[in-house]
């Protein structure tokens, strides 16, 4: 049991820290979060630094280190601004299943251009009618004899309108039973013929990452872009959501922390009746509960980002820490908005746009409904 | 060029609660982040852009136990080339001639060209370890370095005087140069560099191996002695500045720029 960081862990924190106040310029932020658009110019220099594709193997473009050093670049990021820390996290989102199954080409391909900021990636998942519920696909890819053709429509795609590939889940064996083990992953590049995607409209938080829907008309792809194993899709996609919820729990923790620096922070300058906001023991308790819930939830992330790394996949502890993470960011922002009142209900403030950017990590990659079925499921034993 | 940066851990005072020892010699550092000194970041990073242009090493020392190897750290990742602490358990207390001595002992073993320290340091803000490491080596020195361009055995430095003056000197290598801010843009630490010094020996040297006999530097060895720290009273020289918004607009501008603050 060791609970300290490694020096080389703790210099990462530190780095990742320092790159973030030097560069996450809050009325940048505001700018991109009214514009609804992606801080391209700051996640190009996040690449090249190393930051993004931290946990890629070193011979495919990146520093060959762990989810676990991944999720501390994430959280200090999300600590300094919600919105930067969110859309730069999810730069390389789903590249991770070309890591852990694609061929080596396909990482050849792809992983060093994600690490290097010449490529962002986007995992298609959910349709407009399986969102929480992916063992089937409408989305169908047919094999024919000089490649794949894809038809069918997937909504809520993070990175959607700016990547430049995609991982798609599609229905290849109609017939199988149950229906997921005819689903396989297949790769689609930006501009193939048949592609459209557009922005899903105007999103309470998130704004500077891209959501959107994305179709497929008669898509053809070659029949190599298959990632993984035929008819693993579903399995491959699983295995890869215990590996993101790490991540997704970072921000959460990372969103909640830095909403409670900036409440502590004006919790110590603001005078009411006399005295400080933290001189009242109303404010105290509420400081006092965000800081548990905030190390409760860190402790069990790392803890799910460090077993990831050790080689295990347990789905009860990382939807433990992204349902413990998301919860956690949702109530601290809340607070935090809270302490600074009305202040605190203003854009200016960034509590605001923290509490906004709070709320999706009780949503995506599983909501916190469907992470209690998991955490249910294995604690039952459920069939 | 060889050149030798010396560097500093001090508490981020910038933003926090800075709260007065009940002995009343020092602040309360338990709660305070702890970094490289801001002046000294610039420090390395011009020793850097030199060794770039011009080739050469850089090697970074700070007197410090063992927690401040992080900052040394810090430096390599950025693209130093050594760094060497001195054990600073002796040092407990210095003033800046106790750590002078310290440093002389490294800048006088190896062939430096070039000596860079911070204009001042963000805790005790001397701004003296500098000038006074040049006077024990006898090596020309100039403060408050604002541009540095290497010539022929020789460096011309831009100085920042008052009043938003600049003075451009020519000194003979070896010298001392104490850098102020702003200098250059500091290059943020990347994943790669982290990962290239992750294996990287640190020696830490005692006192008999930068030459001084045990004794010669701490607090028993100073010159300076702080007698105590103190928090200024709340300044009631307030000048209330009245008229129309173009009138005040046109005062403050003629302060700002008496004192320097515009060109």
């Amino acid at each position: 049991m060791d609970f300290e960081l490694t020096k080389e862990q703790k210099d990462i924190k530190q780095a990742a820290r320092e790159f973030a106040e030097g560069e996450f310029d809050k009325d940048l932020a505001i700018k991109h979060d009214k514009e609804h658009s992606f801080p391209r110019s700051v996640w190009k220099k996040a690449c090249e630094l190393g930051f993004v594709g931290i946990h890629f193997p070193e011979e495919f473009g990146g520093q060959g280190l762990g989810v676990f050093e991944n999720v501390l670049v994430v959280e200090e990021f999300c600590r300094k601004d919600s919105g930067f820390g969110t859309a730069l996290a999810l730069s390389d989102f789903a590249s991770e299943i070309v890591m852990r199954h694609g061929s080596r080409d396909q990482k050849a391909k792809y992983l060093p251009a994600v690490s290097s900021g010449a490529m962002i990636s986007a995992g298609c998942f959910t349709e407009p009618n399986h969102g929480s519920d992916i063992t089937g696909m409408d989305t169908a890819a047919v094999k024919e004899k000089d490649g794949w053709s894809i038809n069918g429509t997937k909504t809520f795609i993070t990175n959607g309108t700016i990547a430049d590939f995609y991982i798609v889940l599609c229905q290849t064996d109609q017939a199988a039973k149950p229906s997921y083990r005819g689903q396989s992953l297949i790769i689609v590049p930006k501009g193939a013929s048949g592609l459209d995607a557009a922005e899903v409209g105007d999103k309470m938080g998130i704004r500077m990452t891209s959501t959107a829907e994305v179709s497929f008309s008669g898509v053809k792809v070659p029949l190599e872009n298959l990632v993984g194993e035929e008819g693993k899709g579903f399995y491959h996609v699983l295995e890869f959501f215990d590996e993101s919820r790490a991540e997704i729990a970072s921000t959460a923790v990372g969103i909640a922390q830095g909403a409670f620096d900036r409440a502590l922070e004006y919790s110590k300058q603001r005078q009411q009746f006399g005295q400080r906001l933290a001189d009242f023991q109303a404010t105290q308790h509420k400081l006092a509960d965000m800081a548990t819930w905030i190390e409760a939830a860190r402790l069990l992330t790392y803890k799910a980002a460090w077993n990831f790394d050790q080689g295990r996949i347990d789905p009860k502890l990382t939807s433990m820490a992204k349902l413990y993470a998301g919860r956690t960011a949702v109530l601290v922002t809340d607070e935090a908005v809270q302490i600074l009142g009305g202040y605190g209900y203003i854009l200016e403030n960034e509590v605001e746009r923290y509490y906004r950017d709070a709320k999706i990590t009780e949503i995506y990659e599983g909501t916190k409904e469907i992470q209690k079925n998991t955490i249910a499921g294995a604690l039952i034993k459920k069939k | 060029m060889e050149i030798l940066v010396c560097v500093k851990k001090v508490p981020d005072t910038a933003d926090a609660e800075v709260i007065l020892r009940p002995d009343g010699k020092g602040i309360k550092e338990d709660d305070l982040a702890f970094g490289i000194n801001e002046w000294d970041n610039y420090a390395v990073e011009e020793a850097i852009r030199i060794k770039e242009a011009h080739g050469g090493r850089v090697t970074v020392v700070t007197i410090g136990v063992s927690d401040s190897e992080d900052v040394l750290r810090r430096c390599l990742a950025m693209g130093a080339d050594d760094a060497i602490m001195i054990d600073g358990g002796p040092f407990a207390g210095s003033d800046p001639y106790g750590i002078a001595r310290g440093l002389r002992g490294i800048a006088a073993a190896r062939a430096y060209d070039l000596v860079l320290a911070g204009a001042q340091a963000g805790d005790d803000g001397f701004g003296m370890v500098g000038p006074v490491l040049a006077g024990y080596l006898g090596w020309s020195h100039a403060t408050l370095v604002t541009s540095v361009s290497v010539e022929d055995g020789k460096v011309a430095v831009t100085r920042e005087l008052e009043g938003g003056l600049e003075e451009r000197l020519r000194l003979a290598l070896p010298a001392v140069l104490t850098v102020q801010t702003g200098i250059n843009e500091p290059r943020y630490v990347s994943i790669m560099g982290i990962r290239k010094v992750r294996s990287k020996e640190i020696p830490v040297l005692d006192l008999a191996k930068v030459g001084l006999a045990a004794g010669s530097v701490g607090e028993n060895a100073n010159v300076l002695r702080r007698i105590a720290l103190s928090v200024p009273p709340a300044g009631k020289e307030a000048e209330m500045i009245k008229g129309t918004p173009a009138e005040i607009a046109r005062k403050i501008l003629d302060i700002v720029r008496e004192r320097g603050g515009v060109g």
